[in-house]
Parts: C-alpha cells; structure tokens; sequence
C-alpha cells in the first residue's frame, strides 16, 4: 500500500514534469533551440494565478485561464522580441539570449512580488470546509489519493492526447511537423515559418502556465525561483524520452516523477536529484537519442 | 606572406599576457592607492578566478566545440578538496604561498579525475545531449559534495557520507583538536582564507599558457579538426577519444586549480554555489567573450563581474539591467545588417574558423 501511495504521488509529480516536457520537447521540435527560459514561464504562471485567486478572488478555472491567456501573450512576445531576430544566429547566441530572458523574468517576478515565498492557495484545497480530506480513499481509507493529484494525472493524460491530435489532425499542427523537419522546404511548400513558431511558443507557454498552476497546488509555496528546478527537470525528462518527440516528452516526465519519488522514498532524500540524473546518463548511454527518439545516423 | 601570419598568432598571444601583466600592475597600484572601492577590492581574487573558468571553458567549448553546462561541477571539486586539503596540511607545510600552491594543484588533480570520469561516457554523446549530461553531473556532483562531511585530527583526514541526513560532524569520530573542514550542507566553513590577488594573478598566466600551448600544439590541432569535422579529421587518423579527452580533463583540471583558489578566498562556501547558475554564468563569458577567443573570455569575464557592483546605483534593478544588458549584446551581435556594417571597418576579414 505504502509502495502504490508513492507511485501515485510520484506519478503526479511526473505528469507536471510531462506537462512542461511537452512544452520543451515542441519548441526544441521546431525551433531547435534549448529555451531556458520555458521553467521561468511556469513561474509566471504560478504568479498570475496566485494574484488573481488571492487578490481578485477569482475561481480556480479562471486565475487558470487568466494564467494561461498572459502567459501565451508572454510566450509570443519573448519569441517575436528575443528568438526571432536570432533565426540565423548560432544556437549558442540563442542559448543565451534565452538565459538572459529566463534572468529578465525572474528579476522581474522578484521586484514585483518580492523575494518572500507566497502560500499558494491550491485549485482543490487538501481537506473541505467540513474538515474532511479532499481525497479518493481506496482500500478502505489505506490508499488515499487527493483530487489535485487526480486532477493533474488527468489534465496531463488530456494534454498529451489533444497534442498528439492536434499535430497529426490539423493543419497548424501539420505545419509544424514540416517546419520541424525543414524549414527551408517548407517555406517552399507555402507555410508561414514565423507564425508556425510563435504558435509553437504560445502553446508551449500556455502548457507552462497549466503546469505552473498545477504545480503550485501540490507544492505551495512560490517564489521567483520555483520555475527553475522543475524547468530543468523537465528538460531532463524531454531528453530522457527523446527530445522532439511528443510521446517521449510524456515518458521521460512519467518515468523521472516515478524514479524521483521512490529515490526519495526508498534510498535518500539528499540525493534524489542525483539518483535521477544518474539514471538520465544510464539512459542516455544505453540510448543516445533518448527512449523514443530516433537516431539519425551521420551521412557523409 | 607565410611567416607574416604565424607572427599574428604569436602577437595575439603575447599581447594577451601583456594585457594581463598590464591589468595586474595597474590594479595593484590601485589597491595600493586606495583608490578602488572596498567591493571591487573583493572581488580581484573572484574575478582571477572567473577569468580562468572561462579559459578553461573556453577549450571545451570555443576549441573543442562541444557545449558543457557543468563546469561549475569541476570548480567545485576543486574547491572543496583544495580546502580540505590546505586546511590539513596547516602544520605540514607552514609557508602560506607553498601551501597555497600544493592545495591548488591537489584541487586541479582531484578535478581532473572527475574530468576522466566524467568524460569517459560524456563525450561518447553529441550536441544537446552531451550538454544535458554534462548539466546532470553537475547537478549531481553539487548532490553529492552537499552529503560530504570531513574533518581533520591528529590521526589523519575523517570521511562520511550523509546518506539520509541524520549524521553530523560529531558522527566522525574525531579526536580532541580536531577541525571540521566540509559540514554536509553547511559546505566549508572557517576556512583559512589564504588566496592573494597575486596568486589570481600566477593562476590566470597559468592558464593562458597551458591553453594557448595545447590550442597551438599538434594536439590543439587535431582538437580544432575534430570541432571542424569528426568524421573527416577520424578518416585521416585522428584519434577521436584521446583529444577529445584531452582537451575536456585539461579544461576540468584548469577550473579545478580556479576552484581551489576560490574556494581559499571565501571563509565559508557550500557546495549550492556551483550550481547550475554558476556554470552558465561561465558559459556567457565565453560567448561573449567570442567561441575559441581566449582574450575576449578574459575581457567578457572581468567585465560582467565588475558590472552588477557598477549597477549598485540601480539597487533592486542591477540584476534586470543586467538581463537586458546581455538580451541586448547578443541580439546586437548577432544582428546581420550591424555585422556587415562592422566588417567593414575590420583590417583583417574574420577567417571563419570559429565553431557555430
């Protein structure tokens, strides 16, 4: 019983970091560009909500909404003013313009809502106004597993599969394969490049924004800092699956939150972090394009 | 026309150490004066330091041309076992330069095997792969420098590892007189500061020399021609693990030796400092400094060191100047109408041989 409560908590720690994953994995896909400043963005989220919860007293759906509405807005701004004059720059260049950008928003986020941590007030608080847990119990109470929990397992099963339609069904989503695979062709073929890419960030960025509310309401407190980690985390988890690949994306998040949550569990607090690397750079060596990637082969 | 450009290489080079030997004179008559500010007195030995993590980058990166995102990994363990280090050897060897000196090279040895080991399954990698591996040890070096207690007694040097962080110092076993050198998370504290600006100044000579030789040297050759093309520089013979190696375990030994240094300058450090923010921050001297530019890695790094104290009349805003500063400068120099308009005004046209 022990075992399976932490498989679940490690399976909805790892549905935020497939959420963010799939928002890394679809803009390295077309823009081939590491964007650090993708954790940030989640921090934003976060931010957004907690005002418009705390200081507005809008419901939980729309401070999400809200969230996800100015962090699409944010997500196009960034690409269009830092990425796009960079199109033809060397990807170092962009690496750091995107470092520069992920230090503009947290610089940002601490002048505005300072360094001090805020409470976040979760979607579905852990116990009711009657003082019973918001919680599933299985197994006559032995199991107990909270709605945020569900709830994030399940918006990130709804993700994935509204992706994965998405890019294969619609024409955008078309689109963006094709740019992913040859910018140039594609141009060719009558696909607007540049609008293809902003699509891609604004939907990364509001996939950022779901998984920064989500986030927050397992882990409340929030400050400038707490996109960081789970930003590199999930870009972990997007190499683990194979970066650029949308099922990898929701594997490698998957597998990391399990692998970090019995690490923790099981051998170390200390060293969680360091175990689920660990496993990254078994993984890697194992398969050096990830879980789903593909390995193209050098042609000479 | 030959001997005229191998001159220019071995100009850049001696104006390079010129530079340095300058920028030494002048900051020691400065210091003498009393006309540098207190802050920007600190943080001479800092900046020594970071000039030679970006050289040492520099090779990784700008020579070898593969991105690394951990280098603060190897500061670190120079860091730390070059203070465990001068800390025991206090009665061995008195002499504070020499003790300085052995607890660097013993930081730059002790990096340089966390170079071998790490770049053994590493450099097997590619591209962003090989980045984020690098970024993940690290992350995980910073783990595990973070579990690490030592101490110091009349018996010899005392290990544990604070697997589930229930163990304290206390849990060494040490004797009565014993120092406690690295306390788990606490990291490193009442460390004897002996770092002088002139040993900054002997570190950074140092690495240029040892970069400029290998860059310069049959190896650095074979090095630069494995960055242009693997496949074409291992069709002609090239040996692609052992230069590959050699160049990322001399950068792990160099920031090793930079580490150390740093690591004797502060009284207290803990192992959350080289994290991954560090490793970046040496990564945009490099960048801005210019890929397989070893110059302008000294430049960027005095400069962006010194620019957060300059932006103190910013206050609350210096960091996000400092954003905007390095959001601005990339997209400058990247801008392909400003570039044409520089090309220009250059004597000679950039020979394009720097890694993309």
């Amino acid at each position: 019983m022990e075992f399976l409560s932490y498989l679940i908590s490690g399976i909805s720690l790892g549905s935020v970091y497939a959420i963010i994953a799939l928002g890394y994995t679809m803009v390295y896909g077309i823009a081939k560009m590491l964007n650090f400043a993708h954790g940030d963005v989640i921090m934003v989220g976060g931010y957004i909500s907690f005002c418009a919860i705390s200081y507005l007293g809008l419901p939980g759906w729309l401070a999400l909404i809200l969230a996800m509405a100015v962090c699409t807005v944010l997500g196009i701004v960034i690409e269009g003013l830092a990425y796009k004059p960079l199109r033809s720059a060397p990807s170092l260049a962009v690496l750091i313009t995107a470092i520069g950008v992920s230090y503009f928003l947290q610089n940002t986020a601490l002048l505005i809502w300072k360094a001090a941590p805020k409470v976040y007030p979760s979607l579905i608080p852990t116990t009711n106004a009657q003082g019973e847990s918001n919680a599933l119990q299985l197994f006559n109470g032995q199991l107990s597993i909270s709605y945020i929990s569900l709830l994030t397992m399940a918006s990130c099963i709804v993700i994935m599969i509204a992706l994965t339609l998405f890019t294969s069904k619609t024409k955008m989503g078309k689109a963006m394969r094709a740019c992913s695979e040859d910018k140039g062709a594609a141009q060719l073929m009558g696909i607007n490049v540049n609008a293809t890419i902003s699509t891609t960030f604004a939907i990364g960025s509001a996939l950022a924004a779901i998984a920064g509310v989500l986030l927050c309401s397992s882990y409340p407190t929030l400050q400038p800092t707490t996109g960081s980690m789970p930003g590199i985390k999930a870009f972990t988890a997007a190499v683990f699956g194979g970066i650029g690949s949308i099922p990898g994306a929701f594997l490698g998040g998957l597998l990391l939150g399990i692998i970090e949550a019995m690490a923790k569990a099981y051998i170390s607090t200390n060293l969680a972090n360091t175990i689920v690397f660990a496993v990254l750079i078994v993984v890697l060596l194992v398969k050096p394009a990830g879980l789903l990637g593909k390995y193209v082969p050098e042609k000479v | 026309m030959k001997k005229l450009r191998i001159k220019q290489h071995t100009r850049t080079d001696f104006l390079t150490y010129l530079g340095v030997i300058i920028l030494f004179v002048v900051m020691n008559i400065l210091k003498s004066n009393g006309t540098l500010s207190r802050s920007l007195t600190g943080q001479l030995v800092p900046i020594c330091c970071y000039m030679s993590m970006a050289v040492s980058l520099n090779l990784t990166v700008g020579i070898l041309g593969e991105l690394s995102l951990g280098h603060a990994g190897f500061m670190s363990v120079g860091a730390f076992s070059g203070i465990v280090a001068a800390m025991s050897l206090q009665n061995i060897i008195p002499a504070v330069p020499l003790r300085l000196a052995v607890a660097m090279i013993i930081g730059a040895a002790a990096a340089a095997i966390a170079g071998a080991i790490v770049g053994t399954p590493v450099l097997r990698l590619r591209g962003d792969y090989l980045a984020i591996v690098t970024l993940a040890f690290g992350e995980i070096i910073k783990d595990l420098v973070n579990c690490l207690l030592v101490g110091y007694d009349s018996k010899g040097l005392h290990m544990a590892f604070n697997l589930t962080g229930s163990k304290t110092i206390d849990d060494l076993g040490m004797k009565e007189g014993g120092i406690a050198i690295i306390k788990g998370a606490q990291g490193a504290t009442g460390t004897t500061t002996i770092a002088t600006f002139t040993a900054g100044f002997i570190l950074v000579m140092v690495t240029l020399f040892v970069v400029l030789n290998l860059k310069h040297s049959r190896a650095g050759r074979a090095i630069m021609a494995l960055r242009d093309n693997a496949i074409a520089a291992e069709s002609v013979g090239i040996n692609i693990t052992k230069y590959k190696m050699m160049a990322f375990v001399t950068s792990a030994a160099l920031a090793g030796a930079a580490g150390a240094l740093y690591g004797l300058n502060f009284s207290s450090l803990q192992a959350t400092k080289f994290n991954f923010n560090t490793s970046i921050l040496i990564l945009v001297f490099v960048v801005l400094g210019g890929l397989g530019n070893l110059w302008g890695s000294l430049i960027a790094a005095a400069a962006l060191t010194v620019l957060p104290e300059l932006l103190r009349a910013f206050s609350d805003y210096r960091m996000l100047v400092y954003a905007i500063v390095l959001i601005l400068v990339m997209l400058t120099t990247n801008n392909p109408t400003l570039k044409t308009f520089f090309s220009r005004f250059k004597l000679h046209k950039p020979t394009g041989k720097e890694a993309v």
